[in-house]
């Protein structure tokens, strides 16, 4: 199998590239342009978070880095290979946590071991020693030390999220793809699991990609906000967010803090107001 | 003291119980017929009294059922993960599924003697036919419920399409294809009876045949019942062997859905 390589790369590594890439969704009257030419380049270790009005494309970017879904023109590259030729081990977490009831819980967070390399290799001999041991020290990490046996039907919504976090990150992924996971939570669990997520992510630094409808969240999280316009998605404003951190709630409260997530308000109202106006 | 899961269980059987009492008094108030409807109690004492000459007959229906029912089930599986798993197979064969599910398997009997003589093995394939349509939609059922989300999360971390059917996809279907055997097991018997009853010499069909046209009607209710134990029998065995494979699909409710 031949993989494209990335085009020399100049001053700074890159992790996921995006080359004029158009995705459209349908056939004949149906078809609609989802995302509209995106260019786009992440650094490892970048936290991006995108933002934008319902149906702008966010999750359409995420899959497409995540090589679920093939872009209608222009490449898509991730780790300096075009995407879809080989894939790299992508942790990914959704806001339905889709545990398995089958499994405990901790069963579940090793699933990403028995699939991806090199750790599939040893999942017969490790699974009882070596993997345990860091699924349980994950479990400690987000709070759910002792759950490691239950069943994932007798944990809450929250509980779940955190063990899909760890299910997401237990194979140490460069790349993190998080599709609303905290949409479906309560505000305190919610900002909880904001803290949590800091936590891991500052561990190993992954490379993330969030998407939110929550800006907060986004300005909490994130080292970069993309805000996307209303179908045909594109990205219009990409912003670094530079506050220290660790973030705390307080942070949240602190002026520019609200400044940023008031300018990204009126940012989306603008692109919810150009779809009204088509 | 009685724990509140034996009392329950008492009572669901004294309710049984009092069902063949009612019947039975209704049988004595009301003069019916013992050629009309015998009386249970006619039934059992006949039921174990000719219970040597019935047996070989339950034997052998039993042993064609299971015959039926294990065909069906190895048939059934491969045909439901077909169906399940490619969609154009799931275009082509569903039709035919359906349509060969709504032929009355009375009609097929005859077809099957014709190629293979009376006997056996017409009945044997009656089982397999009329079991086989559960098993199959329920296994294709169980396949073609996988969430989405799931397959995303493994096919981003590179699973193979084998290791997302094997980790995810055919644990899912298991609580469904257990469902189906209970159903089917059923099913297996009734088509057994069926082909004994129009083309055989032996087993509880055919007994009961015999039974009708003599007149002998606390005969042929005993091979009902005999019918009906085998059916509860290996309707709880595989229920048994569902709770023990999948209980983790009915932790809420106590009885699973057929």
């Amino acid at each position: 199998m031949t993989a494209t390589t990335a085009p020399a790369e100049h001053g700074g590594a890159r992790i996921a590239q995006l080359e004029d890439v158009k995705v459209r969704f349908g056939k004949g009257d149906n078809a609609f342009l989802a995302l509209d030419r995106t260019n786009l380049t992440v650094r490892p270790g970048d936290f991006v978070a995108m933002v934008g009005p319902s149906g702008c494309g966010k999750s359409t970017i995420l899959k497409l880095v995540a090589g679920l879904l093939r872009p209608t023109e222009g490449v898509v590259f991730v780790a300096g290979r075009e995407v879809g030729a080989e894939q790299v081990g992508i942790g990914m977490a959704f806001q339905n946590p889709t545990m398995l009831p089958w499994l405990t819980i901790r069963q579940n967070i090793m699933l990403p071991l028995k699939i991806v390399k090199p750790y599939s290799d040893t999942f017969g001999r490790d699974k009882n020693t070596v993997f345990r041991d860091r699924a349980d020290a994950l479990l400690a990490k987000v709070g759910l030390t002792g759950f490691g046996d239950r069943r994932p039907w007798e944990l809450s919504g929250g509980m779940l999220q955190r063990a899909n976090l760890c299910r997401a990150l237990i194979h140490s992924p460069k790349l993190l793809m998080l599709d609303e996971p905290f949409g479906a939570l309560d505000q305190f669990t919610r900002e909880e699991l904001w803290a949590v997520l800091q936590d891991l992510w500052m561990e190993t630094k992954p490379t993330v990609f969030l998407v939110t409808h929550d800006l907060r969240e986004a300005a909490f999280l994130a080292s970069r906000i993309l805000v996307m316009s209303a179908r045909p998605g594109r990205v219009t404003e990409d912003r670094a967010v530079d506050f220290a951190r660790p973030r705390t709630l307080e942070t949240t409260f602190e002026s520019e803090f609200t400044d940023l997530t008031n300018d990204l308000r009126r940012l989306i109202f603008a692109a919810r107001q150009g779809v009204e106006k088509a | 003291m009685l724990s509140p899961q034996i009392r329950e269980n008492l009572k669901s059987a004294s309710f049984i119980v009092l069902m063949f009492v009612a019947w039975e008094v209704a049988c004595i108030v009301f003069h019916i017929s013992p050629i009309v409807l015998p009386r249970p109690s006619a039934i059992f004492s006949t039921l174990f009294t000719q219970m040597p000459a019935l047996w070989p007959h339950i034997l052998q229906t039993l042993a064609t059922t299971m015959v039926g029912f294990a065909l069906g089930m190895v048939i059934g599986v491969a045909l439901g993960v077909f169906v399940g798993v490619s969609r154009t197979a799931y275009k082509t064969a569903y039709p035919l599924l359906v349509g060969f599910s709504s032929i009355p398997k009375v009609a097929v009997v005859p077809i099957f003697v014709l190629w293979f003589g009376s006997g056996t093995v017409p009945a044997v394939l009656t089982a397999l036919t009329t079991c086989i349509f559960p098993i199959v939609v329920n296994v294709a059922t169980g396949l073609a419920t996988t969430e989405p989300e799931m397959e995303d999360v493994l096919k981003a971390l590179g699973a193979s399409r084998m290791q997302v059917l094997w980790n995810v996809s055919l644990p899912r279907t298991m609580p469904y294809f257990f469902a189906s055997l209970k159903v089917a097991v059923t099913l297996a018997f009734v088509g057994t009876v069926l082909s004994e009853t129009v083309a055989s010499n032996f087993g509880i069909g055919t007994v009961m045949m015999m039974a009708t046209s003599s007149f002998d009607v606390p005969l042929a209710f005993a091979g009902l019942f005999a019918l009906a134990f085998l059916g509860i029998a290996l309707y709880s065995v595989f229920a048994i062997i569902e709770q023990r494979v999948c209980g983790w699909a009915n932790r809420k409710q106590e009885f699973a859905m057929g």
